[in-house]
């Protein structure tokens, strides 16, 4: 399926862009992940969490094409 | 009973001015129930790291996704703890060093409900908010920057 994905902090600087279309082929978080970080290999040793629709999910959470999806790099406000 | 709140913008771009705490603490002199105030401020650093020195954090944040965590750390707060008022602002964009990025203002009858709560708002607003920190140095070089 296709996806749009917002990317942020050091994540967007590693695929060298905020936002882009990635086409999914499996269908759960952890099959993102292990797909992203083939396309950005640069991924594999960074730190990042996955957002589904604005909410933190763990590596089963299966993902729909209309989900807003977000990788998202260690938080530093404050 | 508690009131249904909305998500109140808590994002200012750039640094938070000094002036604008003042005036937000002038505000509450109308709120006389209050007996209490507390305050937590956070300044940008110029921390050395590899030889160089920290000038600015440019702040950016899946703006979103950070408003609804911040409304649920205040909904939170006001469940946890006995608070009149309470006020949160961040930076987004560039904030140099000695300069504020982070604002907290809670208010209660007495001193140990808002001491609590302030600490509690910071301690969240860190680990649940998806805001994110680029230490930029004299050279325009930057490294990320990550709470522990």
């Amino acid at each position: 399926m296709k996806l749009t994905i917002n990317y942020f902090g050091m994540i967007a600087e590693a695929v060298g862009s905020s936002k882009a279309d990635f086409e999914l082929h499996g269908k759960t978080v952890s099959d993102l992940k292990n797909e992203l970080e083939n396309t950005f290999p640069d991924l594999l040793g960074m730190s990042y969490q996955i957002a589904v629709n604005q909410k933190l999910v763990s590596s089963e959470t299966e993902i729909m094409e209309q989900d807003e999806i977000a990788v998202l790099p260690p938080f530093a406000g404050g | 009973m508690t009131k249904e709140r909305k998500p109140k913008n808590v994002f200012v771009e750039g640094a938070i001015p000094p002036e604008k705490i003042a005036t937000s603490i002038a505000h509450h002199q109308v709120k006389t129930n209050i007996g209490a105030h507390d305050i937590f401020l956070g300044q940008i650093r110029a921390d050395e790291i590899d030889g160089k020195i920290v000038t600015a954090i440019e702040y950016s944040a899946y703006e979103d996704m950070a408003s609804q965590a911040i409304h649920e750390i205040r909904e939170a707060a006001f469940e946890k703890f006995d608070l009149t008022c309470m006020h949160i602002y961040h930076s987004l964009g560039r904030v140099k060093a000695g300069e504020i990025c982070l604002f907290v203002f809670t208010s209660s009858a007495h001193r140990k409900e808002c001491f609590e709560a302030t600490r509690f708002i910071v301690e969240e607003i860190k680990s649940k908010a998806p805001i994110f920190g680029k230490e930029v140095f004299e050279d325009e070089t930057h490294v990320w920057k990550e709470n522990r």
